[in-house]
């Protein structure tokens, strides 16, 4: 795809940014590059950072692919991107305490009764509850494309938990090891304070019966999710305890986590668990993972829960396409960040548009993530589109379509040299008592030639992400 | 009409459980039909949990009880004044948006027979007449026998098996009303059933339809009416297992067991 922006380079010269990484590649020589590479590679087996893969079976403990060419971004960009992602994240958590209270934006006809109140996500049990400073989504990923420079696009929100967050770290830390004379010739703003920024935040939703230091702790389903490498890496650098359900337990009006010097009352759970695991009496009754009770306490302002139970419903791919009007909505502003152009199925018109145009066209399930259940029209066989076409048809309600986006490349290390690959950007936006952004975020990369998936799960690889000073 | 309430609910444990959490919505609605005079839950050896109102409406209070636990037993006990208001749900202060009960469940699932039935009860005259043939049609169609279906039958299942109890009614009150686009919503509650004699179902289901104009109003199928001065309203959900009036869990290896007692008597004032 020669007509993609490569973000390096413009009609031919090296934009400002990438500036002193030409250098950089052109002093390392092939044999330099494959003995650093594969440094890069021990050193996240030693650390241990890995990324199961779904469905595709053979090793979860599979690393996840990383690319030495880092991704960077001037100052001037990311300023612009970081007042759209804050304003995003701020609209969503409107949104959210909205929806829960008395749903004004429903009320006014700007978004359909239909996709809040009977969507899957939308939970009955907190109506009329609002969390510890109004925040349901405290981490808010938002996923971002660029088509230029000055063209990006949020592809989808991410409100519940979003993951990956250990790899940006991590990225950085490996670069910084890697090469630390790139780190002197280039002045890129750090991110080290992510986990200190996050631990701040989390304390600052304590409930309204936390009258001391809030004990926070990050409740994880356990070693076999395939994220729970991140869970402990997060709960290390915060310094608090990573629980399993089975570690906390409800009585009275608190919940407690069991130690070794006895119980001891926990004010903040950041749970890296769906709602539905949440808690037995209030949820799946078969649920092993969570802690009965818990909901009780919650509602009843004994513990914070991160994200909020019900946060779900902000991120559902249809209701993405009401983001623009709820930043309009709620902060009088206009949107700083454009959404991609989004056909709903669900809608007899736009249904009859994707289907004559299913070959051009990405289609997305409303409920799903990782990259699953998706066909990206331009890249698929007759018959895969075809299968789609039928999936479609029986359930239009359940898919939207979007545009073959021509995604925005950066030079990235392939066996043969140097080639561009098509990637995303994943910020981690922090929402508690104020909003908080580190410079960056995870760099994704579609490491097959041409391809444009670059969710982990589908072998995507990771990059580290530049932010460079004024 | 005045009510009292006596309704003792035991649980057993062959092994002792290290701990029991429960989740009560056992306290009567606050609508214009219902005024409490004395109310009291208890649950032996527990400790009140946080308590709150929900967006539904309901009064929710969760209770652990520290182990070891062999036995425990939830005690309600209280009087109160019931109104007849045709079923109309009147003066309910609640948040939750109708809409959200347009969503089915597993026991609430229309498959082709439910969907049929449903069907033939929609009228020309409105959502309220409508609502009042599916109650009507249920009650035809499936026939009052306890012990011919379990906790987990489906409305599907009590109509094609004709069999079923005041929750199967209101399931497939629910799974009809929801095919047709009508939210509904499985209520749980007591019935003082003293005109027969008999006191069968005093811890009672109905289910509620949501008609534009009206608001919430109740169907009884089992009784062929809607709620009246002798029924008292605890909680409502979108199937039975949402709408429970306890919800508990015990933290063992043990199995238990358990028995309930209710009795709802008129008071003579």
């Amino acid at each position: 795809m020669t007509s993609c922006f490569n973000e390096m380079y413009l009609q031919g010269a090296v934009r400002p940014p990438y500036a002193r990484l030409e250098g950089w590649t052109r002093a390392m020589p092939a044999e330099l590059r494959q003995m650093k590479q594969a440094e890069a590679e021990a050193l996240f087996r030693r650390i241990g950072i890995t990324f199961a893969v779904y469905g595709e079976g053979g090793d979860p403990d599979r690393l996840i692919p990383f690319d030495m060419f880092p991704r960077v971004f001037s100052h001037a960009e990311w300023t612009r991107l970081e007042r759209g992602i804050k304003q995003r994240a701020q609209a969503l958590n409107a949104f959210l305490v909205d929806v829960y209270g008395r749903g004004e934006i429903v009320r006014a006809g700007r978004i359909p009764a239909r996709l809040v109140y009977q969507n899957a996500a939308y939970e009955k049990s907190v109506v009329g509850f609002v969390p510890p400073k109004g925040v349901y989504s405290h981490i808010v990923g938002v996923d971002l494309v660029r088509t230029g420079p000055d063209e990006f696009f949020v592809l989808e929100d991410n409100c519940r938990t979003p993951s990956g967050v250990s790899y940006m770290l991590e990225n950085r830390e490996i670069m910084m090891r890697m090469f630390p004379d790139l780190f002197r010739e280039n002045r890129i703003l750090p991110i080290d304070s992510y986990s200190e920024r996050l631990r701040r935040t989390l304390a600052s939703v304590a409930p309204a019966k936390c009258d001391r230091e809030p004990t926070v702790v990050i409740l994880t389903p356990g070693h076999f999710n395939s994220a729970y490498y991140e869970h402990s890496f997060l709960a290390d650098l915060m310094g608090v305890e990573l629980v399993e359900g089975q570690d906390l337990f409800v009585e009275g009006e608190y919940v407690y986590m069991r130690t070794t010097e006895g119980p001891r009352r926990v004010d903040v759970i950041y749970r890296r668990l769906d709602d539905a695991y949440l808690d037995p009496l209030c949820f799946r009754p078969d649920s092993m993972l969570g802690v009965a009770g818990l909901m009780d306490v919650y509602r009843s302002g004994g513990v914070s829960i991160c994200s909020a139970p019900g946060a779900g419903v902000a991120d559902d791919k249809a209701v993405y396409t009401y983001v623009p009007e709820m930043i309009r909505f709620y902060l009088g502003e206009e949107p700083i960040l454009n959404n991609v152009p989004t056909w709903q199925c669900g809608r007899d018109d736009e249904c009859r548009y994707v289907l004559e145009h299913l070959a051009e066209l990405v289609v997305k399930e409303v409920h799903g993530s990782g990259g699953y259940g998706m066909l990206v029209g331009p890249k698929s066989s007759a018959a895969e589109v075809e299968m789609f076409r039928a999936r479609i048809k029986a359930n239009p309600g359940n898919y939207i379509a979007q545009p073959t986006l021509a995604l925005s490349t950066t030079p990235t290390f392939v066996a043969d040299g140097i080639a561009p690959r098509h990637v995303d950007l994943r910020p981690y936006c922090l929402v508690g008592e104020s909003i908080d952004l580190v410079p960056g975020g995870l760099t994704r990369v579609a490491l097959t030639d041409g391809s444009l998936v670059v969710n982990s799960s589908q072998g995507g690889g990771v990059k580290d992400t530049w932010v460079l000073a004024e | 009409m005045l009510l009292s309430v006596d309704h003792v609910t035991r649980y057993r444990y062959d092994t002792p459980a290290r701990s029991v959490v429960q989740s009560h919505r056992l306290t009567p609605s606050r609508f214009d039909g219902q005024r409490l005079l004395d109310w009291e839950v208890s649950v032996s050896g527990g400790l009140a949990g946080g308590a709150f109102r929900d967006g539904a409406g309901d009064w929710v209070q969760g209770w652990s009880v520290p182990g070891p636990v062999s036995e425990i037993s939830v005690t309600v006990r209280g009087r109160l004044e019931t109104t007849d208001l045709s079923g109309v749900l009147r003066g309910h202060r609640e948040a939750v948006p109708p809409e959200c009960y347009l969503r089915s469940t597993t026991p609430t699932q229309a498959d082709q027979a439910l969907a049929d039935l449903a069907a033939q009860c929609v009228t020309a005259s409105g959502g309220l007449e409508t609502a009042h043939r599916l109650s009507a049609a249920v009650a035809d169609a499936i026939v009052y026998r306890p012990g011919t279906t379990h906790a987990h039958t489906t409305a599907a299942e009590s109509l094609a098996g004709g069999e079923g109890v005041c929750q199967d009614h209101a399931h497939a009150v629910l799974a009809m009303a929801r095919h047709l686009g009508m939210p509904a919503r499985y209520v749980s509650g007591y019935l003082h059933a003293s005109e027969d004699g008999t006191l069968h179902e005093a811890a009672h289901a109905w289910a509620e339809v949501w008609v534009a104009g009206l608001g919430w109003v109740g169907f009884d199928p089992a009784n062929r009416c809607c709620p009246d001065e002798r029924y008292i309203r605890l909680g409502s959900g979108l199937d039975a297992q949402d709408a429970a009036p306890i919800r508990g869990i015990a933290r063992g290896p043990g199995v238990e067991s358990m028995d309930v007692t209710v009795a709802v008597q008129s008071v003579q004032q």
